[in-house]
């Protein structure tokens, strides 16, 4: 998925690594131009446009019209791109066709809900998945092995709005132990200063409002971390393996030092570092899960927020979203790349 | 990514093809892979014989049987009905045929094109090389449901788009191994060698270097079978794939969303459907690589 | 059975204990109302949805008001009105002492202001000379779509406590439209505070008054304690509008008692809330119409026949029954029952597929024979005249195979359906579309959806010359009872042409705790707190 694949060793010399840096970030620039162009032209060119759906049913020549031309959709495209682009500069979205409000001040709604469920999920995926990625290593062709590899396959085979359905089934319908959607109760007051309701619940102290918060977390986060949790799990067992099979690991038992801290101490250290990075580039793949998840557990984050804008063909809210999407991604990988050249030691070894 | 397939040195003289065939037999989740793959194609290849009704034709009043387990349940539905009163069994094995159809349509689109743009960047590099990668980079720099979203969009939903829209975005995968493998191919002395004696471009890429990548590039096209059955269910499920009454399961988990409380099977069966073919191709696409792809391999 | 038939006795007992507490009123509480949307903006001009509208019902008024159950025309915050001889001038008298809830006073300048911000020539006087109006954030969308412009000339202020509106024609429904939500009257201090935030902040004369937005989760409203109307409600301390999106989470928050009012259930679950002794069905017939029209534009539909032989083998009983779940009547004109101008005379076309293969015959495609497969448009978002717009289509296409004529589902995301719908493509034979009334003059169903030589906006294009001079007849007429005849006259025209096949008016069922009483649903699907109490 990244591009750390193509890293160049010779970067791991330190007085490299700022032009590296900047380079990448050079790059990025095109990138995110590429992705807002594509994203704008395809979408401007779709036949639906908000003008017919905000006016649906009634809609008249005449009010079609006057609307397309307040929005400015009556402009030749590029003109239109270019004012986008224009105001991108002075740092200004623009405003949403459908809800006439700035879009910075929506993505500040709703961004802190995706952070909340993308870590909340990645805590899960990182906890379990090393867990079972550590056992199945160090019980190599055991039935747990077997087990867990199994699972791990399920896990990445799982169509994952089908899983949140199902989950919502069980728990929520027949058992009753979990909400079934949203991210607080109804009577449920909270004072909100992040937007993360379960962080706001803890500085504010509000421990019935955090658990509640907590309460709302559990089935979209584990939803979403399915596929994570399998990635990291497998991960974990190669490079374990691939570590234990090593001389000083052998030289460390050799020693007489116990298996587990021997486990623990030498072996899952170095093992760590492809397993950081693919934890890294798992942001990707929980982006690309909440949209889904999002949608099914009602939870009001970028994803859905992103999937209903192409559905209402809110040009502003795609085009300021996508590349407020994009950007992070990028971001991410970038970060997660240049961490990667910090931490591993044998690089620096070299 | 890069990994190209390395010519075992063998004491027999034997075609390291059969070397691998054999490691992909004596792998027993391979095998599983391919038990399931090969039930998912016989029914989606015997649907019109299997199936006890027709998939689309609709029988209001037969609405919301449950599965044959059930006291209410009958013989004649042995999965139940759906809300329009259709056979759900019947709909799952005419499913694995659209399934089928888009995993090997959308990922066709992406293996040649893929291909195609791998080759001419990593044979021509320099400026080619910039662009093409570049272009993968916006790709890249995107959650892919996210865009194949925007692209449907913009396509139309159907499910022939949806298998353009996957297709596309699946293009770098292929890409990056063919052009990390011809790159590292180029160096090589018999490739200059073809170039001295006059031998045309593409033959080149084709003759000589493209053989040498085939491992991870059936490694990937089983494994992007794979995700692009969940990818093109989950387009299906937000409305944007199959369009009704296509009996596709993305679709159909989509249509039994709005029955949870009164009647699960309508929305859990279809699921489960996914569920195995999806394994299926998963399995067989890690034994494969174990097997073809030695330096993946643990 | 003893068992079951006692909990039924103590339900029956229930209801009619609550009944009779029905009576008398009860003040305080908060009830919680829980829908599928949040609202997009509360700037009653600019708005043109449902979940918009049902927040400004509350906070807002027009100066004329419909009933609680029908579109008769009350008095608003018009007490009395009189119309001149040529039908042309309107002059409103207003109701005194009425403030909105920042305090600012209700006069002849607000009711310029706020109905003359929306005209595109601003012919408005004010009494008091520095009133003016900004320009437009946005064209108002409803003003424009009803051609208000062509219909009101000039707006004054006479004095204090009337205002003069002078059209251009006559325009029978006029008045009617005067009580749709876009005309409400709005506090020009609030809205020129700030203008852009005021869809916001809304400030109106209403039962109750704006206090906060969380939005895509709540709007929470507050009693105003200084309503005008001291002879009924509010009765209600707070109204909270809940967004829960999905049908069956909504429904499970109604029955775990979390929200007291359930919109929109999922036609499904309406059996599950039947049987649940501690919820009650609060149930309207929508005015409303979902059809099934040709593409007139097309020559393959110019034969009477074969749009008959469609009518015949259409079995929209069945999809009433099992995919409306019985919310809805299958209908046989395309204006509700409950409409004046309803021609009950007509004879349905009924469900005969043998009927649907002798008209088939006739028009020339024995058996289907050929006839090349057509399309049928399928709507594919759930509208509050078509619950399943996918699912009836799939159900049509089984019920025309019957009678040996292929059909395909088309379907497009819905602004690309709207819009593609509007061109009468040569790909699309059959549509499925609908619509909710605004005022329940007949002239909002007829003209609108069926007169194709008035405007090129018309979606179903069916040109009609006839037709098309029963509805300028229809316009011109101000007499209801001579109106009533015309539009019968019309609807006639219409079932013998099969100018459109009429499929259902859906009924709104809305499930809600028994607590909730005196809540009252509206044709129009406005939303109403202002006599409901709980108990």
């Amino acid at each position: 998925m990244s591009s750390s694949g193509r890293s160049n060793h010779k970067l791991w010399n330190q007085k490299l690594m700022l032009p590296y840096i900047l380079r990448r970030i050079l790059i990025m620039i095109p990138t995110l131009l590429g992705v807002s162009i594509i994203v704008f032209f395809m979408l401007h060119v779709t036949p639906g446009d908000p003008a017919e759906l905000l006016l649906g049913e009634r809609a008249t020549d005449e009010a079609l019209l006057q609307l397309r031309e307040h929005l400015g959709l009556n402009e030749p495209l590029y003109i239109q791109y270019g004012m986008f682009l224009k105001r991108l500069l002075k740092g200004d979205l623009g405003e949403t066709i459908w809800t006439r409000q700035k879009v910075w001040i929506e993505v500040k709604q709703r961004f802190p809900a995706t952070i909340e469920l993308s870590i909340a999920a990645l805590i899960i995926s990182c906890v379990f998945g090393i867990f079972f990625g550590i056992v199945s290593a160090t019980k190599q062709y055991s039935i747990l092995d077997y087990l867990s590899m199994i699972g791990a396959l399920v896990g990445v085979s799982m169509p994952i709005f089908w899983l949140g359905l199902v989950l919502m089934l069980i728990f929520s319908l027949h058992l009753g132990w979990l909400p079934m959607s949203g991210r607080l109760s109804i009577g449920i007051e909270l004072e909100t200063i992040t937007n993360i309701y379960s962080l706001d619940a803890l500085l504010t102290g509000n421990w019935a409002a955090f658990k509640d918060a907590v309460w709302h977390l559990v089935l979209p986060a584990f939803t979403l971390s399915t596929i994570p949790m399998a990635i990291v799990a497998r991960m974990t067992r190669s490079s374990m393996l691939e570590v234990l099979k090593q001389d000083y690991i052998k030289t460390a038992r050799a020693k007489g030092l116990s298996r587990f801290a021997v486990t623990m101490k030498h072996a899952f250290r170095n093992a760590l570092i492809p397993v950081v990075t693919t934890i890294g580039l798992q942001f990707g793949v929980l982006m690309g899960g909440a949209i889904l998840t999002e949608t099914i557990f009602a939870w009001p984050g970028v994803g859905k927020w992103m999937y209903d804008a192409v559905m209402q063909r809110d040009y502003m809210v795609i085009q300021g979203g996508t590349l407020f999407i994009a950007a992070m991604f990028v971001t991410i990988n970038l970060v997660v790349d240049v961490l990667y050249a910090v931490i591993n030691p044998r690089i620096s070894v070299r | 990514m890069m990994v190209t397939m390395k010519k075992t040195s063998n004491a027999e003289d034997r075609h390291p093809f059969w070397d691998q065939a054999d490691q992909l037999r004596k792998n027993k989740t391979a095998m599983a892979g391919l038990i399931i793959i090969l039930v998912f194609v016989v029914c989606a290849i015997l649907a019109p014989v299997l199936s006890p009704h027709n998939p689309i034709e609709a029988s209001l009043y037969d609405q919301l049987k449950p599965p044959v387990w059930y006291e209410a349940g009958t013989s004649k539905n042995l999965l139940g009905t759906d809300d329009l009163g259709r056979d759900i069994l019947s709909r799952i094995l005419y499913g694995a045929r659209v399934s089928l159809l888009v995993a090997v349509v959308s990922v066709g689109i992406a293996f040649f094109t893929g291909s195609l743009l791998g080759a001419i960047s990593g044979y021509f590099k320099g400026f080619i090389d910039n662009i093409i990668m570049r272009i993968m980079d916006i790709i890249l720099a995107f959650p892919h449901i996210l865009l194949a979203i925007v692209m449907v969009a913009y396509l139309g939903p159907s499910l022939k788009n949806a298998m353009i829209a996957i297709g596309v975005i699946y293009i770098p995968r292929f890409a990056r191994i063919v052009r990390g493998s011809v790159m590292e191919e180029c160096e090589k002395d018999y490739v200059a060698a073809a170039r001295a004696i006059g031998a045309k471009d593409m033959r080149i890429i084709f003759n000589a270097i493209f053989p040498n990548c085939l491992g991870p590039l059936i490694v990937q096209t089983t494994l992007g079978f794979a995700s692009a059955i969940l990818d093109a269910a989950a387009l299906s499920f937000l409305g944007l794939g199959a369009q009704p009454p296509t009996p596709e399961w993305g679709a159909m988990i989509a249509m039994g969303r709005s029955l949870i409380l009164r009647a699960w099977w309508v929305m859990t069966i279809p699921g489960l459907a996914i569920l195995f073919a999806v394994l299926g191709f998963n399995l067989f696409g890690d034994g494969l690589r174990d097997a073809l792809d030695p330096r993946m391999r643990d | 059975m003893m068992k079951k038939s006692g909990i039924c006795l103590i339900a029956l007992i229930f209801l009619f204990t609550g009944a009779a507490f029905a009576g008398s009123p009860q003040k305080g509480g908060t009830l919680v109302f829980g829908r599928g949307g949040d609202s997009v903006g509360l700037d009653p001009a600019y708005e043109t949805d449902g979940n918009s509208f049902m927040v400004c019902d509350n906070v807002y008024e027009a100066l004329v008001a419909y009933a609680d159950e029908s579109t008769n025309l009350e008095p608003g915050l018009a007490e009395s009105w009189k119309i001149s001889d040529d039908g042309k001038k309107y002059t409103f008298h207003l109701r005194k002492g009425v403030k909105f809830h920042d305090g600012t006073p209700f006069n002849a300048d607000a009711v310029v202001f706020s109905i003359g911000r929306m005209m595109k020539e601003r012919n408005v006087k004010f009494l008091d000379p520095k009133m003016k109006i900004p320009p437009q954030e946005r064209p108002p969308e409803y003003w424009v779509s009803m051609e208000m412009d062509d219909t009101i000339g000039s707006i004054e202020a006479v004095d204090e406590y009337t205002v003069v509106f002078n059209l251009k024609r006559v325009e029978a429904p006029f008045l009617a439209n005067m009580g749709m939500d876009f005309a409400d009257i709005i506090s020009p201090t609030a809205f020129l505070e700030n203008p852009k935030e005021f869809l916001r902040n809304p400030v109106g004369t209403g039962p109750f008054k704006f206090v906060k937005w969380v939005k895509d989760d709540r709007i929470i409203l507050e009693k105003n304690k200084n309503y005008w109307d001291k002879s009924g409600g509010p009765y209600l301390d707070k109204v909270v509008f809940r967004c829960i999106p999905e049908n069956s989470v909504r429904f499970l928050e109604l029955k775990t008692g979390n929200i007291h009012i359930c919109q929109f259930p999922n036609a499904a679950d309406i059996p599950m809330a039947k049987k649940d002794p501690n919820l009650k069905l609060i149930s309207q017939p929508g005015m409303n119409i979902g059809y099934l029209s040709f593409n007139h534009t097309k020559p393959l539909w110019e034969d009477v026949h074969l749009r008959r032989a469609i009518a015949y083998a259409i079995d929209r009983k069945a999809i009433v029954d099992n995919i409306y779940q019985g919310m809805g009547q299958v209908a046989k004109n395309p204006i509700p029952p409950t409409m004046w101008g309803y021609n009950d005379d007509i004879e349905d076309y009924p469900h005969d597929p043998e009927l649907a293969k002798k008209e088939l015959k006739k028009a020339g495609y024995p058996d289907g024979k050929g006839l090349p497969e057509i399309t049928l448009w399928s709507m594919p978002v759930p509208r509050p005249y078509n619950p399943e717009g996918l699912k009836v289509g799939v159900a049509m296409i089984s019920d025309l195979s019957k009678i040996g004529v292929k059909a395909r589902i088309v379907s497009y995301d819905w602004g690309t359906y709207l819009k593609r719908q509007r061109e009468q493509p040569e790909d699309m034979d059959l549509f499925q579309l609908g619509w909710t009334g605004d005022n329940g003059d007949p002239d909002n169903f007829l003209a609108v959806l069926f007169d194709g030589l008035a405007s090129p906006s018309v979606r179903t294009q069916w040109k009609n010359e006839k037709y098309h001079d029963l509805m300028l007849k229809g316009k011109q007429t101000v007499d209801q009872a001579k109106r009533a005849q015309i539009y019968k006259q019309a609807l006639k025209l219409i079932h013998d042409e099969v100018a459109v096949i009429s499929v259902a008016h859906s009924t709104v069922i809305w499930p809600a705790l028994n607590n909730v009483a005196n809540f009252k649903l509206h044709p129009t699907a406005s939303v109403r707190m202002k006599n409901v109490w709980l108990e």
